[in-house]
């Protein structure tokens, strides 16, 4: 089958996320798509599968036009779609959540027919050795196999067609290897894959055609031997440096002590088991680890918005747990949270407000009950400068900013105290490249500063190119700390729960 | 570099991290039980009998009356409910999980002990064992209704508060149109099945506004529930106050028929109790097994479920998520306006002011306890209606508790029953949330 968009346009108010975008998948080809975060492909496949309505262009499918009103019509086509976030029922079994939708049934009753659904599950899973059990619960599944159970869905509805939206962003690099693995299986078996991400390599392993996207238009196309430095520049618009600047750490004494730290969650299950580590004055430790392994728990047990069941947290001397969120802000603790629109800002007040959040009450930002303007106006115009937010005025919204200048928003107001400990939990998540070398440069200069640096992310890449130590995460506990020049291919085993000497 | 997925496997056992260990139950259940062990058991007069009577006059076979030695068997029961508090510690001492058995044994035994006590050295009366039951099952019928509404609501990611305004429209509409139906056809029962069937149309009506406020204006499920009770009692008071008052031909007492099962109804204590009701008891029996197997068997079930824990995940894959839910929540409204009409045509009762008495929120905690599930919100609803018979069981025994502690009863059992037995339930993840694409 072939899958021929037109001259796509699609705006939300005034911003055009889609402008003109033609594009072309023949059936057995692997199409990647390429582009920054926001760069306007996921919303071009929402368009595709239903999901939004184009304002101009049209959608051909073997040359006829499609007039797709829904998910459904685009299913029916032979469009499937595995969505960046998962769209399956958590307290479903795989089987249920297959056959949502299209559901067999059977009998005078006409009530489901389970068999046939596991059955279906079954035969899928073993064309492709997925391994999945038709009966497990999808919350209990790893992300792998819940992804594994995305691509069963959209196979058992005869998908001709299949999105992949950004499928490595959650996955070990061993579950990338396999997940590119079964995409070459599904192309050999005559499938149209389009592949949606931003990570050059995957894109140089199996893609067979290259469209970049950029804010919204196709700014060109490569083939799959370009070099991830053409690919970058033609994904950023300039010359990229594949690599961060920096000096080998000096760590001095040790700043932060945790022992034996333990958190249990409302659910009553362990998200972090008796962990213990050292991070020392002028050092990055890095976490390495699949979301969900109890790296959020941990920077947040440190900060004190969860509470501990055991064990202490030390910082410079000062015992951490039991102190309150304040006192433990002002003994020195600087603290970039994962989710910055959720927690790290109050995304209705202005740039000047947030960057005061910490600090509203105490001089010079305050005096007795009253703030003052003034002063507030004056630090964030000199903040706004030091940190290159883009912004047409203080006075500006921070829900109005970008993702980037939002979170230089953030450091901003983290980095105005004097650090001794600096946790930054996925950093540069969902930033253009601009951004995150702003951001990598800001955090070893703290780095350089002095200060201890804790940084947690998803992203191997980032981890390789920060860490002076690397701390390996899995099911709640650190399954090894190792030095940054540790192979990939050892990181991703320790990040599936092996430990070190078994990885190695 | 092969043996990727294999590694997990190799690894040494995790680490264990213990929960704190959780008190509240033993000590919960400790002190009722020492607190009862000194007024139900040692409180009971010595040499005393409590008279229980099991069968009723109409039974083919009779039960002979239990002469009970009152005190030996009230210490008997309450030092079992301080055993069971025993039990209950040493499982917290030892992080062991006991089942739902203990507090229902226990409930049992608190119930019996109260009993003993209540009944003991009074000649004239006797405890009515059948009488309680049907009690329990008839006071449990708008409570069953309401539930269910919520259960068909909330599984479609609904919040339906409005349940207690369903029930009073049902029981208003059942009374106006079942009387007015009587005088036109001269039966008063033909009347009283013309209102049951009026009473699904009241409840759908306010399932409806429900539905527009909530799925096409998003405002606030919880506060536009709330207003729409309000709105329920002040139409219903206002045609109460004008309409009926005026023709009292309007608003008279018609009651549906109990409708004997044959055999079934002459078995003892279980006949009289579940199979000599009347027909909207029976719809009931029906409409629990219907709905249950219906959600979680068949085709319209997995999609409301769906659409009411991912609703986006729904969409994806083709389910109309908003429609869904409309139809939903005008169904959950008709099943909870039907429940209505046990206040007036079912109970042969007319209609009067606020008459629901805040049923449709215990029915709430009813679907709570019960997990969003129909058969637990049948076996939520009976423990309530049996706390509520309870009360009035008392009020004919005549105790020396006054009336107004009596009339706590029902939600006290509420209050403790949601706390204490639900534990951490999880509601249908997408409740309360509007859809927006």
């Amino acid at each position: 089958m072939k899958l021929e968009l037109k001259g796509i346009t699609k705006r939300f108010g005034t911003f055009t996320a889609n402008d003109a975008i033609d594009l072309v998948v023949e059936s057995g080809t692997v199409h990647a798509l390429l582009g920054e975060n926001g760069a306007g492909k996921s919303t071009l496949m929402n368009v595709l599968f239903g999901l939004y309505d184009a304002d101009e262009g049209e959608i051909l499918l073997d040359d006829e036009p499609t007039g797709f009103t829904g998910p459904g019509d685009a299913m029916a086509a032979g469009i499937g779609m595995v969505h960046q976030h998962f769209m399956l029922v958590p307290p479903f079994t795989v089987a249920e959540n297959v056959m949502l939708g299209h559901e067999q049934v059977k009998g005078p009753a006409k009530l489901l027919d389970l068999a046939a659904a596991r059955a279906k599950v079954k035969e899928i899973s073993d064309r492709f050795k997925f391994d999945v059990d038709p009966d497990a619960v999808i919350e209990d599944l790893p992300v792998g196999a819940q992804q594994r159970v995305e691509i069963i869905k959209a196979l058992s509805r005869d998908a001709k067609v299949l999105i992949l939206d950004e499928p490595t962003a959650v996955l070990t690099p061993q579950e990338t290897d396999e997940l590119l693995a079964i995409v070459k299986d599904l192309r050999d078996a005559g499938t149209a894959v389009v592949l949606i991400t931003h990570k050059l390599r995957e894109v140089q392993a199996v893609a067979d055609t290259i469209t970049v996207i950029r804010r919204g238009k196709v700014v060109g196309t490569a083939e799959p031997t370009a070099s991830q430095e053409e690919l970058a520049s033609l994904m950023v618009g300039r010359d990229v440096s594949m690599t961060v600047d920096k000096t080998p750490a000096e760590p001095g004494d040790v700043m932060l002590a945790v022992e034996d730290l333990s958190v249990i969650d409302e659910d009553g299950i362990a998200r972090l088991k008796h962990v213990s580590f050292d991070v020392h004055a002028g050092e990055i430790l890095a976490i390495a680890g699949v979301q969900g392994n109890g790296q959020t728990e941990l920077a947040e047990a440190l900060l004190g918005v969860v509470p501990t069941t055991s064990g202490t947290a030390t910082l410079d001397g000062e015992l951490l747990t039991g102190k309150s969120i304040k006192e433990t802000l002002h003994s020195g603790m600087g603290f970039v949270p994962e989710d910055r629109t959720e927690d790290g800002l109050v995304a209705t007040f202005t740039i000047a407000n947030n960057l005061i959040l910490d600090l509203h009450d105490v001089a010079p930002y305050a005096k007795g009950m009253a703030l003052q303007p003034r002063v507030i106006a004056e630090e964030a115009e000199e903040h706004v400068k030091q940190f290159d937010v883009r912004t047409t005025s203080i006075e500006q919204t921070a829900g109005s900013l970008s993702g980037g200048n939002q979170q230089k928003v953030v450091l901003a107001r983290e980095m105005s105290r004097p650090l001794k400990l600096l946790i930054a939990s996925q950093p540069t998540r969902g930033l253009d490249v601009g951004s995150i070398e702003f951001v990598h440069k800001r955090i070893i200069a703290e780095r350089d500063n002095g200060a201890a640096v804790i940084i947690v992310s998803a992203e191997l890449d980032e981890v390789l190119a920060l860490a002076d130590r690397i701390a390996v995460m899995y099911h709640g506990e650190i399954v090894g700390i190792v030095p940054p020049d540790t192979d990939r291919d050892t990181l991703g085993l320790m990040m599936a729960g092996a430990h070190e000497e078994a990885a190695a | 570099m092969t043996a990727t997925l294999e590694a997990p496997q190799t690894q040494e056992p995790e680490a264990v991290v213990e929960t704190p260990k959780s008190w509240k139950m033993p000590i919960l259940l400790g002190a009722v039980g020492l607190i009862s062990f000194v007024v139900f058991g040692l409180g009971t007069p010595g040499g005393t009998e409590t008279r229980f009577v099991l069968s009723q006059k109409s039974d083919a076979l009779q039960i002979p009356v239990w002469h009970a030695p009152a005190q030996p068997f009230a210490i008997a029961a309450t030092l079992a409910l301080i055993a069971l508090a025993g039990l209950s510690a040493w499982a917290s001492a030892n992080r062991r999980k006991l089942g739902v058995w203990l507090p229902i044994v226990y409930g049992v035994l608190l119930v019996f002990a109260i009993l003993m006590w209540a009944g003991a050295g009074k000649s004239s009366t006797s405890i009515q064992v059948t009488g309680l039951l049907i009690g329990a099952v008839v006071l449990a019928t708008p409570l069953v209704f309401g539930a269910l509404a919520g259960v068909v609501c909330e599984r479609s990611g609904i919040v339906n508060i409005a349940i207690e305004g369903q029930l009073l429209a049902g029981a208003f509409m059942a009374a106006l149109v079942g009387s007015a139906a009587a005088t036109a056809t001269g039966s008063s029962t033909a009347g009283a099945y013309i209102g049951l069937l009026a009473a699904p149309v009241a409840g759908a009506l306010i399932g409806l506004l429900l539905a527009l406020f909530a799925v096409k204006y998003w405002v606030d499920q919880i506060v536009v529930g709330v207003v729409l009770n309000v709105l329920a009692v002040g139409l219903t008071n206002f045609f109460y106050g004008t309409v009926m008052k005026e023709n009292t031909d309007l608003n008279q007492r018609i009651g549906l028929p109990d409708l004997p099962i044959p055999v079934l109804s002459h078995i003892p204590v279980i006949g009289p109790v579940l199979f000599d009701q009347n027909l909207l008891v029976y719809t009931m029996y029906v409409l629990v097994i219907v709905l249950n197997v219906m959600l979680f068997k068949s085709r319209w079930g997995l999609r409301v479920r769906a659409v009411g824990e991912h609703p986006k995940a729904a969409d994806t894959v083709g389910i109309k998520v908003n429609r869904t839910r409309v139809r939903n929540t005008i169904l959950g409204g008709a099943i909870a306006g039907l429940g209505g009409a046990f206040f007036t045509v079912a109970s042969g009762l007319a209609f009067n002011k606020e008459m629901t008495g805040g049923k449709g929120y215990i029915a709430l905690a009813a679907m709570i306890l019960g997990r969003w599930s129909p058969k637990g919100a049948l076996a939520a609803a009976l423990f309530f209606g049996f706390a509520d018979s309870l009360r009035e069981q008392f009020g004919i025994i005549g105790t020396s508790i006054p009336s107004q502690f009596l009339a706590m009863l029902p939600y006290l059992a509420t209050i403790f029953a949601v706390a204490g037995l639900v534990g951490h339930v999880r509601p249908p993840a997408a409740e309360n949330q509007p859809y927006k694409k």
